[in-house]
């Protein structure tokens, strides 16, 4: 089955951005994943289709790149960063413990298709350590507990929001859509900073700065 | 008087500091009408003569990359940020980015008005949806206000600026990786020269420079080349932003003139961890060689924290205390590098696999002294023979760690294991892990 004629037309405006159609790849990737959730034969067909490249060239990129799924992820898809810092401050136990919860393991989905899991790579985050991220929004200062709650939400229908991010969580797919550059109206929400961002700052200010 | 110096972060704690109005409210916008007033060439010369170097981990003088982009040469030229922000340890851009969009797309309409590019890209690691948000509206307000697109304040001068996601690859840190993956290939470094000056984005004269770097660039404009240099030491010029993070009972980002120490800053974040001591810290990521409690009053500029043997790189200061494994620490980073090669070059692909291996048996307390030979034989046969310096930090970490804790590495063949509880090490030992 094709894409729609819609979609055809987004794919359009993606490729219009760049100088060169070629460079429309990764944020057309993105929006493969927004629509099918990975990138699906059909995607890759119809993308190499408009940049006119080989099928194998687009497989070729979307491969090299481990945000681009050549299988279905979960609806909203964990990822513990396990990179040294956030390991040794507790993401190792964290991961151990989501393992658990949920009975899969690293590149696994749940059953019900509703959550997957990935051991991420440092997330620039590291003064929130450990880091856990879902669909890419930030979840600051985690420990097994809140972990735990934070998937027992996300089962019940109703998960806690960011910490730095848009006040509801959104799926894989709506945030694939994101990053294909199709603006959701939420950059407003949520906090500009949160706390360890401010401390300098705030330390300044008590001290009478510069 | 605070030691600090908030410049980029001066009004992140206002609510709406990411927005137009906000940034409007505190001079935003003022160093462009200031730039487009002066010729293009001022503008790099004001920036050259400024000081200020690439704050991405090299260091590099930022009006000197923008100097050799050759002029009059009737081919397009492109300015393309570096927003990959993925060093472990590394956390700087990506919340000034969430606090302060518009600091960057400022200094990209005055980096693109210098070089003479007309379009210009953010390449944004795609791993932060909702930075790629902030950065998109801002991006679409300074359109609406007319600081984007034809004739920017009626100077005639046009700009095109494009928000880009990466996919997860760590290697687009690298300029020329980077350029690669936003032409639409896999992102493998290519051969310098030629440099991306002469041949970058689509073989056009391109820079590409880190977000802290360009989100510098109006305060210079708006505040003069000597207040900038009044800040930092001899060759390191102006402030910056340092990441703290790890075993401190307050991490956080802290901005201050180029030389502080971590004794300074650590002092400020209420220390390491209570109850526990420094081990090992990284001064700017894991591909900078780590230091000790040594090294505390080193100042963080770029020649202080080199003749102490390591690299300013990002500042990103990662503390880990006495509870610690060094050698689990390193294999991890270690692992990291491994994963992401991007197996282009033999000596890393490879390389870093046998680094990984040989580490793993450390850790299991199945190697020794010979081992350690190898390990330190190999780190030397990988160093410094691929197209890009990925494989020169994979072995940053073992050979920095051989230097202090080489008693640590032998402890877990005679103790025939981790001599080390986990548990300790995190912060909610208590809370029942």
């Amino acid at each position: 089955m094709s894409f729609t004629a819609e979609e055809l037309a987004v794919m359009d405006t993606i490729i219009a951005r760049y100088p060169k159609s070629r460079s429309a790849i990764m944020p057309l990737l993105h929006y493969v994943q927004s629509i099918d959730g990975y990138v699906t034969p059909r995607g890759i067909e119809t993308i190499s289709t408009k940049l006119n490249l080989a099928a194998a060239e687009v497989t070729a990129v979307s491969t090299f790149y481990t945000q681009y799924k050549s299988e279905p992820v979960g609806e909203y898809h964990v990822g513990i960063c396990i990179n040294t810092l956030c390991a040794v401050m507790g993401g190792d136990a964290i991961y151990e413990s989501v393992c658990d919860r949920l009975e899969i393991k690293k590149d696994q989905t749940t059953p019900d298709g509703k959550i997957s899991l990935e051991r991420i790579e440092c997330n620039a985050a590291c003064d929130y350590a450990p880091v856990v991220m879902v669909n890419w929004e930030f979840y600051d200062n985690q420990t097994p507990a809140s972990v735990n709650e934070l998937i027992d939400g996300v089962r019940a229908g109703n998960p806690p929001a960011p910490t730095r991010g848009p006040r509801a969580l959104r799926t894989w797919k709506e945030n694939s859509a994101v990053l294909a550059g199709l603006s959701d109206g939420l950059a407003e929400e949520g906090v500009q900073a949160g706390p360890a961002t401010l401390l300098g700052l705030n330390i300044a200010k008590a001290q009478g700065s510069k | 008087m605070s030691i600090l110096n908030p410049v980029l972060s001066a009004h992140w704690d206002e609510a709406d500091s990411f927005t137009i109005a906000g940034y409007r409210r505190h001079d935003g916008y003022q160093a462009l009408a200031k730039a487009l007033q002066a010729t293009p060439d001022e503008v790099i010369a004001q920036v050259k003569e400024s000081g200020l170097r690439g704050r991405g981990g090299a260091g590099f003088p930022t009006g000197n990359k923008w100097s050799f982009i050759p002029q009059g040469d009737n081919k397009a030229h492109y300015l393309v940020v570096n927003a990959d922000e993925s060093e472990p340890g590394t956390c700087k851009d990506t919340p000034l980015l969430m606090a302060n969009p518009h600091s960057l797309i400022e200094g990209i309409i005055i980096g693109s008005y210098a070089i003479r590019a007309n379009h210009s890209f953010i390449y944004l690691r795609g791993e932060v949806v909702h930075v790629f948000r902030r950065v998109q509206k801002a991006i679409d307000d300074a359109y609406a206000a007319g600081f984007l697109g034809k004739n920017i304040l009626g100077s005639g001068f046009d700009l095109e600026l494009t928000l880009h996601a990466g996919a997860g690859a760590y290697i687009c840190g690298e300029e020329t990786a980077l350029l690669d993956s936003l032409e639409g290939f896999r992102g493998q470094p290519r051969l310098r020269p030629p440099f991306p000056a002469i041949a970058g984005l689509y073989a056009m004269p391109t820079v590409v420079n880190n977000v802290e770097s360009i989100a510098s660039v109006p305060s210079i404009i708006n505040h003069g080349v000597d207040w900038f240099q009044a800040m930092g030491t001899e060759k390191s010029k102006g402030y910056t932003l340092y990441s703290l993070s790890g075993h401190v009972t307050n991490p956080g980002q802290f901005e201050a003139p180029l030389g502080i120490t971590l004794r300074q800053i650590l002092q400020l974040a209420g220390g390491v961890r209570a109850g526990h001591e420094l081990k090992f810290w990284t001064p700017g990521g894991s591909s900078t060689p780590m230091f000790t409690a040594e090294h505390l009053d080193v100042p963080l500029d770029y020649e202080g924290v080199a003749a102490a043997g390591s690299m300013l790189g990002t500042k990103a200061l990662q503390i880990f205390d006495e509870t610690t494994c060094v050698v689990r620490a390193v294999l991890r980073w270690v692992e990291f590098y491994k994963h992401e090669s991007c197996g282009k070059c033999t000596p890393c692909r490879e390389g870093t696999w046998w680094l990984v291996q040989i580490m793993k048996d450390l850790e299991a307390g199945k190697g020794g002294e010979t081992d350690l030979e190898k390990l330190l034989d190999l780190c030397d046969n990988i160093a410094g023979r691929s197209f890009c310096a990925l494989a020169d930090g994979a072995v940053a970490p073992i050979i920095s760690s051989l230097k202090y804790f080489r008693a640590e590495y032998l402890l877990h063949q005679t103790s025939g294991g981790c001599p080390f509880d986990p548990v300790a090490s995190t912060l909610f030992e208590t809370a029942g892990a």
